[in-house]
Parts: C-alpha cells; structure tokens; sequence
C-alpha cells in the first residue's frame, strides 16, 4: 500500500482538490449534535466528532428516493442527477459499515438505487479516539482493510495517509505540494504510540464474545419481555443505525393527471406495522418480538449470512435510545449481568 | 435450502415492473377473483417455477403486493393468478376488467424443488386459500405425469364456498391420474359423496400404503393449519425434509432488500417462501 503525509495546515487546501471532483460533505457542528454537510470552503473542515447523529447512509441511501415514475402506460425507473459526492472524516467504523452495505447489496440481487449512489462517492476516512460508548474494538471495526480510497491517521502536526484505491491516488496526484511522500523519522514511535492510545480509551465494558449463542439459548428470556415493555417502538435506534436498511415504498399520485411515483423510505422493524399482512394477521405483534429481531439480526443472523456481525459498534444506538434499550444493555442481560438501569 | 441467484428476467431493473394486460377474469369464490394476464407484446414467455411468487404493482396509486402463481410453467403464454379481496390493492385489482392492464416483478423465491421431487411419490395438502399457490404444482405434476409416482392431494376449505377451483377439483375426483380428497369444516349439503365435513387432517386416513423415504408432501394454508398437518406428515414417517411448506409475510421488494419478510437470516421472498420442515425447527419463528 501507498503511504504518504498530510501536515495538518495542509487539510483546509485539500479542500480544493476535492472540490475539482464533486461535492465535498465533511461533519459540521449544530448545537449539540454534528451532521454531515455539504461544505463550501477548507476553513470548515474543523473538529473530528466522534460521532455524527446520522450516518453517511443517508448519503447513500437517502431517507427518500424516487424509485418510479408510472402513468396509464408504463412504469419506469425514476432518474437521478447523483453529484460525486467526498464525505470527508468517516470513521473506520462508518466505512466498515458501508463495506456492510456492499456486500449486503450486491449479494444476489444488485440495488441500483444504492449502487449509482454508491459509485459516485469517494471516502476520505479519518481516525479517531473512542469515547465511553465507542465499542469498535469488540466488532473487528476499529480499523479499516478495504472501502476507503484515502485513510488520515492523525498523529499530531500530521496526518498519515494510507491510499486505499486507485481514485485516491488521483487526489494525491492532485493535490501538488500539499503531500509529502517522505516519511519523518518519528513516524514508527508515532504510531506505535497511537495505537496504543487509542486502544487505551475503550471503557464501554461490553463484550460479545460468545453472543451468537447466547441470543439462541437466550430466545425466550424474561428480559426480552422486560424491555418490550419499555420499548417506544420510536424506530430511532434503526435510523441511526449504520447498517440498517430496511425500507417501504409508497405510491403518490399526482394531482392534475393519472401518473404518479413510487417512492422508498426508510422503514423500522420496531415498527407495529412492520411485519403486518393483508388480512391483518401481524407476524411480529408484541415490541418485544421486534426488539429481538432487531439483535438477532445485527449479532447473530447477519453472521450467518456474511460471516460478521452488522454491528460496527460506533455506539449510536447506546446515544440515542430515549429509554436505555441499546447493544450496551441487551448483550449485558443476555450475559446475566446486572444491568443498571437510570430510568 | 434452494438460494435464488436468478435475476427477474422480463424487468429492466430490479424494480421497475413491466405491464401485463389481463384477458381473463372469473370469480373462483365470493372474494377471491382469478386473474390471467399476458404481456402487451404478447406471450409471456419467462421461465419460473410452480411456488414462485410475482409482485404485482397497480399504476394507480394502490402500490405493490407479492402473489402467488397459480398457473403452471408447463402452459406457457400466459400467468395467473387467484387473489383475495382483502386489503387496498386488492379492492382496487377487483375493479380492474379484462383488456386492463397492471405492473408486474419477477418471478421471484426459491419455488417447489421439482427437481428433486421427480421420480417420487407426492402428497399436497391444501387448506383454503393454499390451492392457489399449489395449483401451480398440481397442473405441473399432472401435466408432467410419468415424472412423478404416486398422486395424493388433500384439500379442506372452511366450506362450499370459500372452495376455490372447486368445479376443477369436483372434475377431478373421477381422474384416475391422482387420488383426490376434499373437505369443508362444515356444511356439505349439495356435495355428499364427493366433499367431506370435518378438517383437512381427518382425510389422512385415506393416507395408508405409503412409502415415507420416497414420498414428498408439499402443504400450504393459513398459519394455524401447518402444525396440525405437519404433525400427520411425521406420524406418517416422513423425514423432516421431505415436508415442503410454503409460507407467507409481509414483502415489500420480493429481492432481500425492503427486509419485511426476514427470519433470522433468512429472506423469505428469496430462500423461501418454500421451506422445509427441517428449516421450520431449525430456525425460530417460520411457523
């Protein structure tokens, strides 16, 4: 692989790099929360969150698409302008996650709404420092192997530049004067240190190991009861939720003429209507039921089918679940721990 | 577990269905409608399998629904399909006259596996609604005769009305190409003689004389019926294999992706929707 260094007063200029080649998103500061906006300048790349309150999904899977427009006659897939899109400071956990959505959507059947988003986005990944919910380091996410064409490993005054695809090169190529290919003489010690750092900041205390059989002997536990009771069925921890991507389509009809479109959005599985059929039979009735499928799914199905889980462990879920239901508390009670609950 | 890796032939993209133009319609009961329909060109001539399913999309804002097949691949041209009246898309399908047209995806699922069920005696069991998807498989052993041993079909409905196909069944009972048996829950007045009363299980004991290694059943109904048919098909001695059910869900996409119908990881419009009785106690919640 092709490294090379990045100073740091460098980073505002690669901004007009990436601007040469499409619209540069990069994690903006509102209020309390960061999200990933379209930037304008270099000066507003500032700040590595830890977490954004969105994913990059939404980029690659927007919350809406237009799948079809239909009249009378025909239906026909609904087309697009898709912008090349850079999201600039993605975590390994968040390229991970969008390695999930890859291998997710071209197995078997090839989504071609997520494939032309997907192709037209470059990922610029940056490293990071876990905070207390960060738990990477439990779902082999913390680094990245493939998916990025350029990775920052930011060891102080400099970044290291790891070139993960042939797009990447062509930034590197572009960006005269602002790379160096010479590597300084601390970057060993640097690294080691890093490293060593960054694994020193995990205090999550979760641990998977073991899971996958837990939640089979685990299936009809009291707990799960338990927390369908608390469940709000609010869907939020599947909207933050890197991996997932269940959805629904509605039909629109226009106004003034009989055509319309079909429209796809993001759906939940906490969602009473979720596995409802016509007829009015409901497979998944009680939250409880639902709860379960959701942690089946991220920690022992998706292993079934790909061989990992389809939790990235970026602690999205343990931020934002209004009633404490979140990886951190499920994985504990199906350890029989004690779980403390603040609510 | 067959896997589906075909993609859907006829469609240009994963998700934009073609149209289809209905040139027959009749009622099978009072809410549920038979539907043929061909492509605008013509012939449809995609290949699928008896128990593939095909989402149907109506171009009129009622959206889109996974349905059954419930013609046979061995009489090419044409799809039908038997469709309940009971939910939105439906009550609008049911407005629809012949020479209108609608969308349609697919086919899509795994289908019966008819490959491994040739050469080997076979026993259906239907309850109500379930001859739809099974009728697929019926014409396709009848018309595929010599390929198969041994013809069992057993259907119960609720009662004489809610039978569907059943001048076609009555019709059969005198075919010597396949052992046939009905009955409703209650109520055969007009059909002693040919329609029984009592459950479907109880036209088990017409069930003797089978050889349980070589014989395949396949089953399809409402939900509560498959653990008491089931439980027939063992004290007959099949293995678990050898029982095929075709189940339903809610699907939104019929390739994987909306994630409506999963199971553990298993998609029911692309692993299913015929499972294996093996697959129902190896993976909680199918049944």
């Amino acid at each position: 692989m092709r490294v090379v260094i990045l100073p740091k007063e460098s980073e505002p200029k690669l901004y007009d790099v990436l601007n040469d080649l499409g619209e540069v998103w990069a994690p903006v500061q509102r209020g309390e929360v960061w999200r990933y906006e379209k930037i304008d300048s270099g000066d507003k790349i500032k700040g590595n969150p830890t977490r954004t309150l969105l994913p990059a999904k939404k980029l690659l899977l927007p919350q809406e698409i237009n799948m079809l427009d239909f009249d009378k006659e025909k239906f026909k897939k609904a087309s697009a302008e898709i912008p090349v899109r850079i999201i600039l400071g993605i975590h390994p956990c968040g390229i991970n996650a969008i390695n999930i959505l890859d291998e997710f959507y071209s197995t078997d059947f090839l989504d071609p709404f997520y494939r032309e988003r997907k192709d037209k986005t470059i990922l610029i990944g940056k490293s990071c420092i876990p905070d207390e919910f960060c738990f990477c380091d439990q779902t082999n996410t913390k680094i990245v192997e493939k998916g990025y064409d350029l990775f920052l490993t930011d060891l102080g005054d400099w970044y290291l530049v790891w070139i993960g695809s042939s797009k990447g090169d062509d930034i590197v190529k572009k960006g005269v004067g602002l790379f160096n290919e010479e590597m300084p003489k601390d970057i060993h010690s640097k690294f080691i240190s890093w490293r060593k750092d960054q694994n020193s900041k995990f205090r999550h205390g979760i641990d998977l190991e073991g899971v996958i059989d837990l939640m089979e002997l685990e299936y009809n536990a009291d707990f799960w009861t338990e927390l369908g009771e608390k469940c709000l069925s609010c869907g939020q921890c599947t909207m933050v939720c890197p991996t997932c991507t269940c959805f629904n389509t509605i039909d629109d009809m226009e106004l003034t003429k009989p055509a319309g479109h079909r429209r796809r959005y993001w759906d939940s599985c906490m969602f009473r209507e979720y596995s409802l059929v016509a007829g009015g039979h409901n497979f998944r009735e009680a939250r409880s039921d639902r709860l379960k499928l959701w942690y089946t799914h991220k920690l022992k199905a998706f292993i079934g089918l790909f061989g990992s889980p389809s939790c990235v462990g970026c602690g999205r879920c343990i931020t934002t679940c209004p009633v404490d239901i979140n990886i951190k508390t499920v994985v504990a009670n199906l350890k029989g721990m004690e779980v403390k609950n603040e609510l | 577990m067959n896997y589906n890796t075909g993609i859907c032939k006829p469609n240009p993209d994963l998700y934009t269905p073609i149209m289809m133009k209905i040139v027959e319609i009749k009622d099978l009961t009072e809410d549920v409608r038979f539907f043929k329909v061909k492509s605008l060109e013509g012939d449809y001539d995609a290949p699928y399998q008896p128990g593939q399913f095909m989402m149907v999309s109506l171009n009129d804002g009622a959206g889109e629904a996974p349905f059954s097949i419930t013609s046979t691949p061995s009489r090419p041209g044409s799809i039908e399909f038997g469709i309940r009246k009971v939910g939105k898309l439906t009550e609008k399908l049911f407005t629809y006259k012949v020479g209108d047209s609608f969308g349609m995806r697919g086919p899509f699922g795994n289908g019966f596996p008819v490959e491994k069920m040739r050469g080997k005696d076979i026993l259906i069991v239907s309850g109500g609604l379930g001859s739809v998807p099974l009728r697929s498989l019926l014409l396709y052993i009848l018309d595929n005769r010599n390929d198969f041993g041994k013809f069992t079909y057993l259907y119960g409905a609720k009662g004489i009305g809610e039978m569907v196909y059943k001048e076609d069944f009555l019709e059969m009972l005198s075919s010597d190409k396949l052992k046939l048996h009905l009955t409703v829950d209650k109520d055969n007045s007009g059909y002693e003689g040919k329609i029984e009363e009592g459950l479907v299980t109880n036209l088990f004991r017409y069930v003797t004389d089978i050889n349980p290694e070589n014989t395949m059943a396949a089953v399809c109904g409402p939900p509560v019926m498959y653990k008491f048919v089931v439980k027939e098909l063992l004290k007959l001695n099949l293995p678990k294999s050898n029982i095929l059910l075709s189940l339903e869900r809610r699907m939104k996409c019929g390739v994987g992706k909306c994630g409506h119908c999963i199971i553990d990881y298993i998609y029911t419009c692309v692993n299913g929707p015929v499972f294996t009785y093996w697959d129902v106690i190896h993976t909680r919640e199918l049944i």
